[in-house]
């Protein structure tokens, strides 16, 4: 019998075969994503925001209200969003830059005033889109288009730990993971409860998400694998960090 | 050589185009020769149609693109549909036979079609990694911007260490030129 | 002590970014910093390179508002700084931009134009023209040099530097995506091995004080009454106006008997030859004038040929960038206006030919 990949009901037919590089991590994640949106049956009230750079590709991904916005400026406009209309879902997607440099300054505000929307960062280690330079999570030692003999920590400081940086500002009512390509199941779960806990009005939802990037990192398939798998976790820790549900004693 | 020659070369991303036109671009401008080189970009970073735009003579070059290419080599399908729009009555229209459906696609207003089986070739009788060698054989011999000679001898700066190592890749590569340029004589 | 990137000079083929990393090495810059933004990316990529044999710094900071104000803070400490940018980078780094005119700091800034507004194409356009001269919240107090080819790329950068310092206004390198992507070839040079004297920088916070008498330096950009501020203003212009004669430059040629000419600047200016050239040689009564300051805007030049001309077309690939302030800078002139406007596509000679031969 052939298998024939299920696409999520939450995925756009028409904007498929998507533009994402092959091997790359984003379409995994979005995968995740729409399963979640398919299963939580919430496809009518999510509006979707991306970011700039290989986000951006996902501006038309779902059969959901999408806009795609500024470097870093997603997690604003989703919080805008919601602000004006708390009964939409807000899901604010993008990347390691537009969470941890340019976008980092709204990420610590919208966490820190506990904005009831839910961010999904994906992390590759570098700017995807521009050409592969340095990221905020660029491994140390790792060679980028700016770091060409290797990320240098004295001179850069160690890749951020981002979910942990969340973690730290907010209170009850946040919901922070970090999940992983290498892991589809987990971190599925990691977005409905990201998603979940939006609805249920908690607070800021955050999850990370390990992914590969192949086309940048210059690796094959193995080796891509083998990075997103071994190297990336000794880094980012994979796991749950804040589950207010949990600490209800469910 | 006096008016700039303007070449539209176009193929998916992979196909070595860019490569190829840098590699002109250099060689004319080694020989003294106005040469600019330019290739299209947009977001993505793999994917769709990757184009060079070439442009060489022997006067300073103008604005870096134009609107109607002397010769566009096209080498899948959707790069033929893609280059239609540079295609007029004094366009030499190269493309590769191996393309399917290309009859349907060739633009018909170009003021020469010239069919090149250059694929078959690299998969029958070289080898698919000099593809895009064929291809260069196929521009200069079409445009006459740079000689066989300057050619090799520009494949040679460029990949001179690699034949070091291995000194049938020179062979390969300098008959990958000699068959593009033979493909173009056949077709005319 | 590093060896000179540059020794005599070396006829190169490479793209434009290349080129601006060469012209900040060899105009002795010795830091940059900078953010990622497509099409200026490979000016950080090789200056990254090249900075460990050449003992250069830089810095890849967390936006442009962080990367225009490092920028300032390294020429403050005294050293040769500068950044690149485009598009949406362009408008954040309006902030520090305003800052340093307010502060009369020389930072050097390369900006790669991309289509706009937002984010609308990473690859090309003139439509950053306003920004560069005028953003921020002030007068535009600054100087914007628009390069047509890669050796202006290399000239124009490395006299970026001077200007900055010698007048110390902030200094714009106007390129685009174009120039920065294509190869064509240019003479690349050693400047002061050409008689070009490189101005030396000066530190501002953080000299050695030598002894406890000498003063530390205080500088803000905050002033208390109106009237403060329009004294502190009114130097400025009368700085930036005496400095404007020796910065101004343009280049003109077959407008003497011309009954249209060309306007047109950066690369859309070849063009603008291309189809001068062309037209003249047809029998056509042509002029083409080029500005290659567009702050300060060479209006004196333009008015002379403006007043024996019947009509100005104005060509660019922007919605009449560069018109406004072409017209600002001859007001009162009667010539006739026509225009080839194309925001954020190339224009090229065959185009201007075509038009030029379809107006009366």
């Amino acid at each position: 019998m052939t298998m024939i990949p299920q696409m999520p009901k939450s995925w756009r037919l028409e904007s498929k075969p998507h533009k994402f590089c092959p091997g790359c991590g984003h379409g995994l994640v979005l995968k995740a994503l729409g399963e979640a949106i398919d299963e939580l049956g919430i496809q009518d009230k999510l509006v979707y925001g991306c970011d700039i750079g290989c986000s951006l590709l996902s501006w038309d991904f779902f059969n959901v209200d999408s806009v795609q916005t500024h470097h870093g400026r997603t997690t604003p406009v989703m919080t805008g969003v919601k602000r004006a209309n708390p009964d939409a879902i807000c899901l604010a997607y993008m990347g390691d830059g537009g969470g941890y440099a340019i976008g980092s300054q709204h990420l610590v505000n919208a966490a820190a005033r506990n904005e009831r929307i839910t961010a999904i960062l994906v992390n590759n280690c570098n700017y995807a889109m521009t050409g592969g330079q340095m990221a905020p999570t660029s491994l140390p030692g790792m060679k980028t288009e700016t770091t060409p003999y290797g990320r240098d920590i004295k001179e850069h400081g160690y890749p951020t730990q981002g979910p942990e940086m969340v973690a730290a500002i907010t209170r009850e009512g946040a919901y922070i993971a970090r999940g992983t390509v290498a892991n589809i199941k987990q971190l599925k779960g990691f977005i409905k409860k990201a998603l979940e806990n939006q609805m249920a009005g908690n607070g800021f939802s955050f999850v990370e998400a390990l992914a590969t990037c192949p086309t940048n990192w210059r690796t094959n398939a193995k080796d891509t694998w083998a990075f997103v798998e071994n190297e990336m976790p000794k880094f980012f820790k994979v796991g749950e960090i804040k589950n207010p549900a949990a600490k209800e004693g469910e | 050589m006096g008016k700039t020659v303007k070449i539209a070369l176009a193929g998916e991303g992979g196909q070595g185009v860019q490569s190829v036109a840098e590699i002109i671009a250099e060689a004319a401008n080694e020989e003294g020769r106005e040469a600019l080189y330019i290739p299209n970009f947009g977001v993505e970073q793999r994917g769709g149609v990757s184009i060079a735009y070439l442009q060489i003579g022997s006067e300073p070059i103008g604005s870096p693109k134009f609107q109607k290419a002397d010769v566009v080599i096209a080498l899948s399908d959707r790069a033929v549909v893609r280059t239609s729009r540079y295609v007029n009555e004094n366009t030499t229209f190269v493309y590769d036979t191996s393309i399917e459906g290309v009859d349907e696609l060739l633009p018909r207003n170009a003021g020469r079609l010239l069919g090149i089986p250059a694929l078959d070739v690299s998969k029958k009788e070289l080898h698919p990694r000099v593809f895009n060698i064929i291809i260069m054989g196929a521009v200069v011999k079409a445009t006459g911007v740079v000689s066989e000679a300057e050619a090799r001898a520009a494949i040679e700066k460029k990949l001179g260490y690699k034949f070091e190592q291995d000194p049938s890749l020179r062979e390969l590569n300098f008959k990958a030129i000699s068959r593009g340029m033979e493909l173009v004589e056949k077709a005319q | 002590m590093a060896e000179k990137p540059i020794q005599g000079e070396k006829r190169v083929f490479m793209t434009g970014n290349e080129v601006v990393a060469w012209a900040a090495l060899a105009a002795k810059a010795e830091i940059m910093y900078g953010y990622p933004i497509t099409p200026q990316n490979e000016i950080m990529h090789y200056w990254t390179r090249m900075a460990p044999k050449y003992e250069k710094r830089f810095l890849q900071t967390e936006d442009e508002l962080s990367a225009g104000f490092t920028t300032i803070g390294g020429v403050l400490a005294g050293r040769k700084a500068f950044t690149a940018t485009a598009g949406p980078g362009n408008v954040l780094m309006q902030e520090p931009q305003a800052m340093a005119e307010m502060m009369r700091i020389p930072i050097v800034t390369i900006i790669q134009q991309r289509g706009g507004p937002s984010t609308a194409t990473v690859i090309y356009s003139q439509q950053e023209v306003t920004l560069t001269t005028y953003g921020g919240n002030g007068e535009g107090l600054r100087i914007v040099f628009s390069p047509a080819n890669h050796q202006d790329l290399f000239d124009y950068t490395i006299k970026a530097f001077n200007t900055a310092w010698k007048y110390r206004f902030p200094t714009f390198v106007l390129g685009d995506g174009y120039q920065a992507k294509l190869r064509e070839s240019l003479t690349i040079y050693d400047p002061e091995e050409r008689g070009i004297q490189l101005i030396e920088p000066e530190t501002t916070l953080g000299k050695l004080r030598v002894s406890s008498d000498t003063e530390p330096r205080h500088i803000r950009n905050t002033y208390n009454t109106e009237e403060e501020l329009l004294e502190v203003l009114t130097q400025y212009f009368e700085d930036y106006e005496k400095c404007a004669r020796e910065i101004v430059e343009h280049d003109q040629f077959d407008c003497d008997d011309a009954e249209i000419v060309v306007v047109s600047h950066g690369v859309v200016s070849r063009a603008g030859k291309g189809a001068v050239q062309e037209l003249r040689k047809q029998g056509y009564k042509v002029g083409y004038f080029r500005p290659i300051t567009l702050r300060p805007f060479p209006g004196e030049a333009l008015r002379r040929v403006a007043d024996k001309a019947k009509t100005l077309l104005f060509v660019e690939s922007a919605q009449g960038q560069m018109a406004k302030l072409a017209k600002e800078a001859i007001f009162g002139s009667t010539v006739a206006v026509e225009t080839l406007f194309k925001p954020g596509v190339g224009v090229t000679s065959e185009e201007i030919v075509t038009k030029v031969k379809g107006m009366k």
